[in-house]
This record gives C-alpha cells, structure tokens and sequence, in this order.
C-alpha cells in the first residue's frame, strides 16, 4: 500500500472526464488499497475520486466514520461506475476540497440522492445517501466528470434574504 | 523589494471603477491580492491587497488619473501582506429586527466575550424607509458551540431582534 500524491487545482488533470472501470481485477483491489490510504492521510479523509490521484477511472471512495461530529452513514463504501439515478431537496453547504488548498465555499447540493454503483468485487449495489454524506458523495462523483466545488459556487452573502432582486442591480463593474 | 499594501478606494458608485483601477495597477507592474467590493447605501468601496515593488508614491501617481475621473477617495498603508492562510468560519450567525440603534454593538460586544472571532460580516438595512428592519450576517470561529453560546447572545441583545446561530459543517472531499 502506498500514499498516492493528490493533484491539485490549477494541474489541468483534475479537469478531465473519467472513464467507466470495465476490470474487476486484483489491480483494482490494489488502487482502492492506495486510495483509501491517501484518502485517510489528507485534510478531509472522508471522501476521495481516482481522479484526484491521476488515475481516470470512475472510482469513489467514502467513510464517514471518522467525522469528529458524528452523522448518520454507510461506513466505508466503494463505489464504481456510479449513476444517481433520483436527487431530491436542495441545500447550501460549505465546502472544501483536498485538490484545492486554502479555499473553502457554499455550494448547492441535493440534500437526498438514489445511486447504483458497482461494489469492489463488481456487483451492483443500490444506495441512499442523505445530509452530510450525500453531500460527500456528490462532491466526489463530481471529480468524475472533471468537476470541482469551485464550479459550483454560489454567493456567501445573499443566499438568505436577497433570493428575489426586485430592483434591477446597476451596471456590472 | 516586493510589499504589499491596503488600497482602500470609496466613492460614488458608478460602473467600471474596478476595471478601471485594476488596469492601472496591471499596467504599473502590481501584484493584485485578495480583496472585496461592496455597495454601501449606494457608495461604491473597495479593499484590494496590492503587491508593488516600487515607491509608494509612484503607486499613488499611477491611480491619480482614476481617481480623479471617478472622484475617488484613496487611502493607502503599509501592510504584512499574508495569503494561503485563510481561517476557517465554524459558526454562522444572522441577526435581525427592526432597526434600532445598539444592535451591533449589543450583539458583537456578547461575540467579543465569549471569544467568537468575527471572520465575515455584512450588515444591511432593508425595508422601507418607515419601517427599516436590520439584518445582520456575521461568521467566525469560537470555541463554544451553538448551545452555549446562542443563549448567551439572546440574553445579550435585550430588545426584539431574531437571531440565528449555526453550525458550519465544513465537507472537505
Ligand atoms: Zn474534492
């Protein structure tokens, strides 16, 4: 097993699409070896995608367990070539990311979400995520598709009482 | 050598002051750091962390044409310039109620005591003119949690003003 170095923002690497993983192979089981080993020695050590470790395959991991303040979870799951297959609620939360020191921002994200992905071993699972940990999860099926928090953000300030603009704003500077 | 300064610009809000000052700061070879633009009862003010190598006199002289065009009020210190150091907010608070005078003082006089360090805070009057109502948005970190410490500032604001304190659950993936 090894520590894997994560990529980090502005590395054009954590931009690209991720490709489905078509081998079960004990390859596999020694990359997801290494990722939750990198995963449990970064900042967050919740959640983690393939990508951020150079490695363009559809691979998530998470483990909510650690969290100093508990919240409802899975444990440790795997999760390969995942689709969201229902989203449901939305909510802002902050986030950060292992790819991008030094920056954390609101972010909206569905609050309950329905996934199929395949399991280390293949097999396809179905789960449901909700709160902190579908958050995790949405976070880290983003990096999939080369997406980052950063594409996401929304304002700190005017999330609670300017939602509607019944003035029009003055000319952009 | 390299120093980074506080270039703080107020004035009347008109479009294109921002594109305007940065150009010349491009232009006479500074180095932009963060910095945050707000609307103030319709004022237009800025905070920029600039990063000049060179007199700052000759930083002055290089904005004077801007400033006189947009009839801005400059103001320009000497600063230990610091990024990649950001704090992290864990707690969120919104503060509102009719406007009356006290509120802030009242509320961040209660933050202050119970060592809340105030990281962000915006304050607006909304409303009407007959009846202005306050709000205010503040984060920070403070080592109590919302049990201990929203009490504390309910008791401290004596008069009718809604508060609301939250946690941050910050999601590093
Ligand atoms: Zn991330």
């Amino acid at each position: 097993m090894a520590v894997l170095e994560i990529l980090r923002y502005p590395d054009a690497r954590l931009k690209r699409e991720a490709v489905a993983v078509e081998h079960f192979d004990s390859a596999l089981q020694a990359f997801i070896a290494d990722l939750e080993e990198t995963m449990r020695a970064g900042p967050g050590g919740i959640g983690i995608a393939a990508p951020q470790v150079d490695c363009l395959q559809r691979i998530v991991l998470i483990d909510l367990r650690g969290l100093r303040k508990p919240v409802p979870n899975h444990g440790r799951v795997v999760l390969i070539n995942p689709e969201i297959t229902t989203w449901e609620g939305m909510a802002v939360g902050r986030e950060g990311c292992m790819s991008v020191p030094d920056y954390t921002g609101n972010v909206i994200r569905a609050e309950r979400i329905t996934l199929t992905a395949c399991d280390a071993e293949g097999v396809t699972q179905q789960y449901d995520f909700s709160g902190y940990e579908a958050r995790a999860v949405q976070h880290e099926l983003d990096h999939l598709d080369g997406l980052l928090f950063l594409d996401r953000l929304v304002s700190r300030h005017r999330d609670l009482f300017r939602r509607k603009v019944y003035q029009e704003p003055p000319p952009a500077k | 050598m390299k120093q980074w300064y506080m270039l703080t610009l107020v004035g009347e809000d008109r479009a294109g002051i921002v594109a305007a000052v940065t150009r010349e700061l491009f232009n006479c070879g500074s180095n932009l750091g963060e910095a945050a633009m707000v609307r103030l009862g319709g004022n237009f003010s800025v905070m920029l962390m600039v990063e000049y190598g060179g007199d700052p006199e000759l930083l002055q002289q290089a904005l004077s044409g801007v400033i006189e065009r947009f009839s801005l009020n400059l103001h320009l210190m000497q600063i230990s310039g610091e990024l990649h150091h950001h704090l992290e907010p864990n707690l969120q608070l919104t503060v509102y109620g009719a406007d009356r005078t006290g509120i802030v003082a009242e509320v961040t006089a209660a933050l202050a005591e119970n060592g809340f360090h105030i990281l962000d805070m915006r304050t607006d009057v909304a409303g009407s003119s007959s009846e202005p109502i306050y709000v205010m948005q503040i984060e920070g970190f403070c080592s109590l949690g919302v049990a201990e410490l929203l009490p504390r500032l309910k008791a401290a604001a004596a008069q009718q003003v809604e508060i609301a304190l939250r946690e941050i659950d910050l999601m590093i993936g």
